[in-house]
């Protein structure tokens, strides 16, 4: 056993490990340095997934993503959650550990979506205080991802990058920016994408995350952009991580492909495009 | 006061109730189909959620048939857990009673053969005694009792649900018999083996912690016929973790 | 049977089983670190769902209106009779029939 603990994301490209890509992933990962898991993936007993996962935690800095902790819930964080989150990051020892700004579960019904919630005073606090028990569970800082929009609440009574950056602080979380989120919301909110970026603290961010998404558009024939992760990333986004960059410095950046999951060499192709991007900041 | 998580999850898992108040497009216009994509989401994923987990259903009703199925099941269980690995335990249940799958009566058993393949993929890793572990005097053996590996299930059924599984993944036409099953994980990828008549009494006997010869007397297997391949079988699928 | 034949049956079974243990080598390949996916065409099959925190588009939300009947292999298969020889209930024929209208 290799003994290596990796103990921060590289300003290089990673992807989202998909059990398909094992074999190829270990004998031509390309530009790819480092993978990022579900960590609901990987809380059953045993078996494959967990043997995988702990063999590439050998070679590879892992992020562990969580996507069903409900930290915007109104209800209070599930404890068997957090242990469990607890026990696998004491197992993998990730370089990074993220969460997104959502709810999922309500009286004990996990929806299996990230749900919105409104940007208050209220909900700054809720979020905050659920952050800093996560990280006290799981003994380390996290990363909270800001994320796809497609309505409005009209209580929000402040923006999303205020919302970001007062959870932030009042917590000592850091911030996952995925660029994609930020093109879906602007557009299904009808926002300057780039606005959004420079009202950003990109000083709190330790990753973002690029993935593909779908067009449709509403009953008003407004666009209505579907983070789907089931395609490339679009050039308009590609151009909006380059202005990312300039902005915060080269960042771990993370290609997002679930959906329709292609072969490797797309998937490497797509972090081949990302690794460029970072060579010329 | 704002909209409540309350309802919108009510809102979310009943398609025809009213988009709730106070959410727009951020510009004065009311939010419909944008709030049809939440309902939406949860909907197709915890129905690709359900194909993915029963692919034995699946096959044996089609496609049409399942999603619809899929989302009844869903509104009325939903996940109790993030955990989508393990969604769907109420399906056997849910099956019994669901009054368009009723001429299908062995649709529970075949969902039981799917859940018990899933949690054997996700189960603890275990380390199996040797074959030769076995060898010992024949009075002592009988006095013997086991541990199974976590993996392991036995599903007894009026069907025959090896040949129902065996279908669904492009075998031949059952026989109309009843047949009860092994599921076990040798290493990583599950395995499910038709066991001899009385076999699942056995195997349910000694997961009771009868000793084998207690085993033998209430399940009536064969000493011979039947307990030598059931034997061989156990040993070859390394289900046993520990003989005392 | 007597105590001394079913220990001899005992006997005879665990030689039989050793011998059939033994000259499978799956056991002793199979442990071996194979942590990638085993068999082409079965990638994880048994792994179950996975979580994502993708959307979709594809738009499939509504309830449903019940005129559907399996349409699967479900065609294939034949019922056990009954423990007394009569034929089991439940067929497809009888399903059609007696589907809320």
């Amino acid at each position: 056993m290799l003994d290596t603990t990796f103990s921060h994301l590289p300003n290089t490209p990673g992807v989202g490990y998909k059990p398909q890509h094992y074999s190829e992933i270990l004998e031509a990962p390309g530009p790819v340095s480092w993978l990022e898991v579900h960590a609901e993936n990987y809380m059953g007993d045993g078996g494959r997934p967990l043997a995988q996962l702990g063999y590439l935690a050998e070679r590879f800095p892992i992020s562990v993503h969580g996507v069903g902790l409900s930290i915007g819930g109104e209800g209070a964080l599930d404890k068997d959650h957090l242990a469990r989150l607890r026990t696998l990051c004491d197992r993998v020892k990730p370089a990074s550990f993220s969460e997104h700004l959502a709810w999922s579960t309500h009286d004990a019904h996990f929806l299996n979506d990230l749900l919105p919630l409104p940007y208050t005073a209220t909900t700054v606090a809720r979020v905050a205080d659920h952050i800093k028990e996560v990280q006290n569970h799981v003994g380390r800082r996290m990363l909270l991802e800001n994320p796809s929009s497609y309505l409005w609440f009209d209580e929000s009574t402040m923006s999303e990058t205020d919302f970001l950056f007062q959870v932030a602080t009042a917590s000592g979380c850091g911030l996952l920016l995925d660029v994609n989120n930020v093109f879906v919301s602007a557009t299904n909110l009808n926002m300057d994408a780039r606005a959004y970026i420079d009202a950003f603290p990109v000083e709190k961010v330790g990753e973002i995350h690029l993935g593909g998404h779908d067009e449709d558009e509403d009953e008003h024939g407004a666009p209505l952009l579907i983070d789907s992760h089931g395609r490339e990333v679009v050039d308009p986004v590609w151009a909006l991580y380059d202005y990312t960059l300039a902005k915060a410095g080269p960042r771990p950046t993370l290609i997002e492909w679930d959906t329709d999951v292609p072969d490797w060499p797309t998937l490497r192709a797509e972090a081949e495009r990302a690794a460029a991007a970072l060579a010329a900041v | 006061m704002g909209v409540s998580q309350s309802d919108l999850t009510s809102a979310i898992l009943a398609p025809d109730a009213d988009v709730p108040a106070g959410l727009s497009d951020g510009h004065g216009k009311t939010a419909g189909k944008r709030f049809d994509v939440y309902r939406n989401n949860v909907a197709v994923s915890l129905t690709e959620a359900l194909v993915t987990a029963f692919p034995t259903i699946y096959s044996l009703v089609g496609d049409q048939f399942f999603r619809a199925m899929a989302g009844v099941y869903l509104r009325q269980h939903p996940p109790s857990s993030p955990l989508m690995m393990f969604y769907g335990a109420e399906m056997p249940a849910f099956l019994e009673t669901f009054e368009p799958a009723k001429g299908l009566p062995y649709l529970p058993d075949a969902a039981r053969v799917d859940l018990a393949l899933r949690h054997a993929y996700h189960a603890a890793d275990t380390t199996p005694i040797a074959a030769d572990a076995v060898q010992i005097a024949p009075e002592d053996l009988m006095a013997s009792r086991v541990e199974l590996a976590p993996a392991v299930q036995v599903i007894a059924s009026a069907y025959p649900i090896h040949g129902i599984w065996s279908l669904a993944r492009g075998g031949s036409k059952p026989p109309a018999a009843a047949q009860d099953v092994l599921i076990s994980r040798p290493a990583f990828d599950p395995e499910i083996d038709l066991l001899p008549p009385n076999g699942a009494a056995f195997l349910t006997a000694l997961v009771n912690n009868a000793t084998i010869e207690e085993a033998l007397d209430t399940s009536s297997l064969d000493p011979a016929s039947g307990f030598g391949p059931l034997l061989g079988l156990a040993l070859q699928r390394g289900i046993f973790t520990r003989l005392h | 049977m007597s105590n001394t034949t079913k220990t001899l049956a005992i006997a005879g079974a665990v030689a039989a089983a050793m011998a059939a243990s033994l000259s499978t080598p799956a056991a002793a390949q199979a442990q071996e670190k194979c942590y990638g996916v085993s068999l082409a065409g079965e990638n994880d099959c048994a792994a179950g769902p996975g979580t994502t925190c993708a959307g979709t588009s594809t738009v499939d939300y509504q309830g449903n209106a019940w005129t559907l009947v399996p349409a699967g292999t479900c065609a294939d298969i034949e019922l056990p009779a009954m423990a007394d020889g009569t034929a089991r209930e439940g067929s497809l024929e009888e399903l059609a029939r007696d589907l809320p209208a």
